[in-house]
């Protein structure tokens, strides 16, 4: 019995403990702003104690989500918010408000020992839609093309979809091209399998894979600021109105050159240059 | 009179604790069978839905799978194909391995090493399905491709094979039990009669414990049919009706995992998700009636 006791009263004291911890800002959605969004979010707390914010990374969907029934205050996004998301916002009385946080370039990947290191749009979409097979046929050897995209509602398939499979027509992605489920997971596969063609967010592509270039122009920060190189987006942050109190100052913060430098740092696109 | 003196034992013998204690029980079952109730009336709810938008035959019979469309393709044939692929592959794979271990573990080995097997069986059991898949992404399928010389060793074979791994386990473990609940006389029986260890094995042990066995192979089939992380990381993920091993597949359950998190909710995707969910579940039910079936058949005879 005297067990049983310890136990409740363990239990009680946990409850309490939680319900302690509720009433605090919550960040939640796309995984793509998760690392910098995160790091963001723990610089801010060092710098303004009292203020308190849970994050998770749940996808852009279930942000919006979050968002619409209230348990998070703020929805990260790796795309713009769809008709249907704002309308299950506004039939909750939630208007939702975006501001751009950074820019991120998507990054077709090779394999390191792959010798094609640029590729057209154009070729891009073949390889894609099943119409090119080989690497021979865009320049590199006689092997055949393992084509990996992302699941389908992925922000980053969404992108891709929008950028590459849909220009001049729209295509659809090949249904013999595999499917990688995080950007983790297409990263170990392209840089596992030397015949595979990949795309990811700039700020995952390390040095165990190959950035191609597209159209001839590298990924990299000032292309894809100056708007030359075509696959890059903005990413959000949106939140319920506009923000008041310390959400404003989260927000601010995310803008100002500090907020920007962690952008940076993690891999994505600051909005503007920074001077160091 | 006979009744009235039973429940005055009952209550002499029990009291009042132990009445507490059965209603306790009784409380915890019911709750479970209340969620169960309440689980499949939620997939019931989000997944039949999508039959406003989709037809019953282009879901089952199309194998265009692309939701994020407008409007969404929503054929799953290709993600049937690929679930009844890798669990019909993995079984192949895995059962008779399994059954052969039980025979090992429960008839032949001497008590020591039956003990030693049975801990490790259990542990296996226990191993956790991400770590397999892991394995198969990053050891597996470069293996794979580097000695079969294929194109991608994220395939279908890749996704069996850990998959069997994962369910030896658990129908060895189980069908042990079965052989060594045969009773010790039936077995000493057939020795008086003159019979080998190899007859008395095949010809009394063996019948006498098939429910059990055929119980603990659907089990594991069931448990193929429903692993997710092992097929979302290994198969590859390609929504296409398979006809060589080395083909990539996506069954249902790693599609639903890894497409819930960024749809819509109330969108016809979400709603084509949670029909996938409930043809899972189906699938799962009637290997489950199937084995109940046959349990009690063999407790008849």
């Amino acid at each position: 019995m005297r067990k049983f006791v310890t136990v409740f009263v363990v239990l009680a004291v946990l409850s309490m403990a939680t319900m302690a911890m509720a009433a605090q800002l919550v960040m939640d959605g796309s995984t793509t702003v998760l690392p910098f969004g995160q790091a963001a979010v723990e610089q801010f707390m060092k710098e303004n104690a009292g203020v308190k914010f849970s994050v998770s990374g749940t996808g852009t969907g279930n942000g919006f989500k979050s968002l619409a029934d209230g348990s998070a205050q703020i929805a990260n996004a790796s795309r713009f918010i769809k008709d249907s998301e704002i309308k299950s916002c506004s039939d909750k009385g939630v208007y939702p408000v975006p501001f751009a946080v950074a820019l991120d370039c998507i990054v077709p990947i090779v394999h390191k020992e792959n010798p094609v290191k640029g590729l057209t749009r154009a070729q891009l979409k073949d390889i894609y839609s099943g119409k090119v097979t080989n690497w021979k046929e865009v320049g590199g050897a006689d092997a055949p093309i393992v084509v990996i995209g992302r699941d389908t509602s992925s922000g980053t398939y969404g992108t891709w979809q929008e950028m590459i499979m849909d220009k001049g027509g729209k295509s659809r992605v090949t249904p013999k091209a595999q499917v990688a489920s995080s950007s983790g997971a297409m990263l170990s596969s392209v840089g596992k399998n030397k015949n595979a063609i990949g795309y990811e967010g700039m700020g995952y592509v390390n040095n165990t894979v190959t950035g191609v270039k597209v159209d001839g122009i590298d990924a990299t920060a000032a292309t894809a600021r100056s708007g030359r190189y075509p696959l890059s987006r903005y990413l959000y942050m949106f939140t319920n109105g506009w923000p008041e109190g310390e959400l404003l100052d989260f927000i601010m913060y995310m803008q100002s050159d500090d907020g920007q430098r962690i952008v940076n740092a993690a891999g994505f696109v600051s909005l503007r240059e920074l001077k160091k | 009179m006979s009744a009235l003196t039973k429940t005055a034992e009952a209550e002499a013998f029990g009291g009042k604790g132990d009445r507490i204690m059965s209603r306790a029980v009784l409380c915890v079952a019911a709750t479970g069978i209340v969620i169960l109730i309440f689980i499949l009336g939620f997939l019931v709810a989000n997944g039949l839905p999508v039959l406003r938008s989709v037809s019953l035959r282009e879901l089952f019979f199309s194998a265009e799978w692309y939701p994020a469309e407008e409007p969404p393709a929503l054929g799953m044939a290709a993600l049937i194909a690929g679930t009844l692929a890798a669990t019909l592959l993995s079984s192949v794979i895995a059962i008779p391995a399994a059954l052969a271990l039980a025979l090992f573990t429960a008839e032949i080995a001497p008590s020591r090493l039956r003990n030693f097997f049975k801990v490790m069986l259990e542990m296996l059991g226990f191993l956790p399905s991400i770590v397999l898949g892991f394995i198969g992404m990053m050891l597996v399928a470069p293996w794979m491709q580097d000695s079969l010389n294929i194109a991608s060793g994220l395939n279908l074979l890749n996704a069996s094979l850990l998959l069997g791994f994962l369910i030896i386990p658990v129908v060895a473990s189980l069908s042990d039990e079965a052989l060594a609940a045969v009773p010790r006389e039936l077995r000493d029986a057939s020795y008086a009669l003159g019979a080998t260890r190899i007859e008395t094995i095949q010809k009394v042990v063996v019948p006498g414990a098939l429910p059990g066995i055929i119980a603990s192979v659907l089990l594991g089939v069931m448990r193929a049919l429903g692993e997710t992380m092992v097929v979302l990381m290994a198969a590859g993920g390609a929504a296409i009706i398979p006809t060589l091993l080395t083909e990539p597949v996506r069954p249902l359950t790693s599609t639903i995992a890894a497409e819930m998190g960024e749809t819509p909710v109330g969108s016809v995707h979400y709603h084509a998700l949670f029909f996938a969910g409930l043809i899972l579940l189906v699938m799962t039910l009637m290997i489950n009636l199937a084995s109940l079936y046959i349990e009690k058949r063999g407790v008849r005879r």
